[in-house]
């Protein structure tokens, strides 16, 4: 690590802004030579893959297994890379900043790693001190009371969505897609808002995303269809004039008096654009998905509004979708794993969420659960900043969608008619639904 | 009974905010801060016990 506390972040001018990475860095965003789709795994245990089809659909039996009998797994692909099952490991690794770096948190076939401290998407890319810097930019807009003025205009999102969701069904035999009609809409509009981009261009937005978190290196990029290039025109306007927005607020930022350089400000908004999208809808598609299976939850929500705060947190507890990664940085031991500097090590939260030594019935979807100290959202100095808003969306989402229908099923008995994402974010891409009974709501 | 708060622990996940608002405000990044100092009303004690069984940062102790 090379900066020190006292150093001022690396400043710039803005005129001329033009992110662009080091010459020697990959970003996963930019034009490539693919390295095609992946071959079937041989064997868990010594040649893992989080980004084949088979551990899409079957993680937790996957997470189950290292839990009780590997606990830290391998695979030489992706240049070498661990998953250490356990909650204690998952903890222990969050939360030594010395020996995992954060300059790679996307396990991918290019062996992209940025530059430590800052990364190419800062803060989660970046590693103590510069870290605190680039996070607090970003947590003022995203504390819990920032958020609460958000609320009504989610709500009213999430109803509109569900008067068609509602009106596709009474014409299809109350079968629609719970996820492509409803979950992901959600997120996108929220945030396409907040960073001053129109709610329209979500299909752009989720392709960037697509590319980046669920076949990581695997897809080829046309040079003018980058994530880089949609966001630096966003900015240019901004730089020129600005709004009242987040894309905004970070382009003429300042910490102590000198601004942020290009890479920072693009960086930054790149993450908020990646961070918050697949994530949330797939723990609302998520949501959905178990509602559907478990009447007795659906009815309990309908009816007691005092389970509610405990429901959200075993949903994010169970349900989590955010796997993360590190960069080994210096020779460790964990669990007897003995990592060597450059390997990946992933972060499986979701995998720690259902630990027995962490919770009680951890196997079990416990919706009134007291004592839940879950790793959703991680654990340590990254813990997700966007987590206050990502759980008002989750509720709001959950609430309109268990008011207005009053019942639903999945709509197929074989489990491979949901479809679920790969890579290290997890949640239902496709979920076909049947819709029983259902009351579309007034517009507020 | 009463509550210590390690504010260096604290990552603001916020469950603290959420459960016992009487007991836990936020600042304005979304940090956990502690509003009552010696010992918590009888009344609150049960949420004093559910915010400290659910950091997970265990970042709030109770001391009996
Ligand atoms: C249910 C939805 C979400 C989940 C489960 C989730 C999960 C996570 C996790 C596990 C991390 C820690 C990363 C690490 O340890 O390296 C993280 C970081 C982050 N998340 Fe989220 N996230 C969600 C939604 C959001 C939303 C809506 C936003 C904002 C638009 C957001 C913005 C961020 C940012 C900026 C960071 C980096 C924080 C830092 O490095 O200091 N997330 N998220
Ligand atoms: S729950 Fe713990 S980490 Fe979260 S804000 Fe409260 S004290 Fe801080």
């Amino acid at each position: 690590m090379s900066s020190s506390a006292e150093q001022p972040p690396p400043g710039g001018p803005r005129a001329g802004f033009a992110p662009r990475l080091d010459q020697d860095e990959v970003d996963l965003d930019q034009p490539i030579t693919p390295a095609g789709q992946h071959p079937p795994v041989q064997d868990w245990d010594t040649d893992f893959d989080h980004t084949v089809t088979e551990y899409a659909q079957n993680a937790p039996e996957v997470w189950r297994h290292y839990r009780e009998s590997c606990p830290v797994a391998h695979t030489e692909r992706f240049g070498g890379a661990w998953f250490p099952a356990r909650h204690s490991d998952v903890e222990a690794i969050a939360h030594d900043t010395d020996h995992f770096s954060s300059r790679g948190v996307i396990v991918n076939d290019l062996g992209f790693r940025g530059q430590a401290p800052v990364g190419f998407a800062p803060p989660i890319t970046s590693d103590p001190p510069f870290h605190q810097i680039a996070r607090k930019l970003l947590l003022g807009p995203f504390s819990p009371k920032a958020v609460a003025a958000l609320e009504p205009a989610a709500r009213e999102t999430c109803r509109s969505l569900l008067r068609d969701t509602i009106a596709a069904a009474e014409g299809s035999g109350g079968i629609v897609d719970a996820a492509q009609s409803y979950s992901q809409h959600i997120p996108v509009r929220v945030i396409a808002r907040m960073l001053g981009l129109p709610e329209s261009d979500g299909e752009v937005f989720r392709k960037f995303i697509h590319r980046i978190l669920e076949k990581p290196g695997q897809v080829a990029v046309a040079p003018d269809d980058t994530m880089a290039a949609y966001l630096e025109t966003a900015i240019l306007e901004r730089i020129a004039e600005p709004r009242d927005d987040l894309i905004s607020y970070l382009a003429h930022a300042d910490v102590d008096g000198v601004p942020l350089t290009p890479d920072h400000v693009f960086g930054s908004i790149a993450l908020l654009l990646i961070a918050g999208i697949d994530t949330t809808w797939s723990a609302i598609g998520s949501s959905l998905w178990h509602l559907a299976q478990n009447p007795e939850h659906h009815e309990r929500l309908r009816n007691d509004p005092e389970v509610w705060p405990f429901a959200i947190e075993e949903f994010l507890r169970y349900y989590a979708p955010v796997t993360m990664a590190r960069v080994v940085e210096e020779p460790v031991t964990v669990n007897g794993a003995e990592m060597d500097p450059g390997d990946w090590v992933l972060l499986p939260f979701p995998s720690a969420n259902r630990d027995s030594e962490a919770f009680d019935d951890a196997e079990e979807f416990v919706i009134d659960r007291k004592r839940n100290r879950h790793a959703a959202f991680g654990l340590g100095i990254h813990r997700c900043a966007g987590s206050n808003l990502a759980r008002m969306e989750l509720r709001v989402a959950l609430k309109e969608w268990v008011d207005a229908v009053e019942s639903f099923e999945l709509a197929s008995d074989d489990p491979d008619a949901v479809r679920w994402a790969t890579g290290q974010v997890r949640g239902p891409r496709e979920l076909p639904v049947r819709i029983l009974a259902a009351t579309a709501p007034e517009p507020t | 009974m009463r509550i210590q708060f390690e504010r260096d622990a604290c990552q603001g996940h916020n469950r603290c905010y959420l459960l016992a608002p009487e007991i836990f405000d936020v600042d304005d990044e979304g940090y956990a801060v502690l509003r009552i100092d010696g010992d918590l009303p009888p009344e609150l004690e049960e949420k004093g016990r559910l915010a400290a069984d659910n950091c997970p940062e265990y970042a709030i102790t109770v001391i009996d």
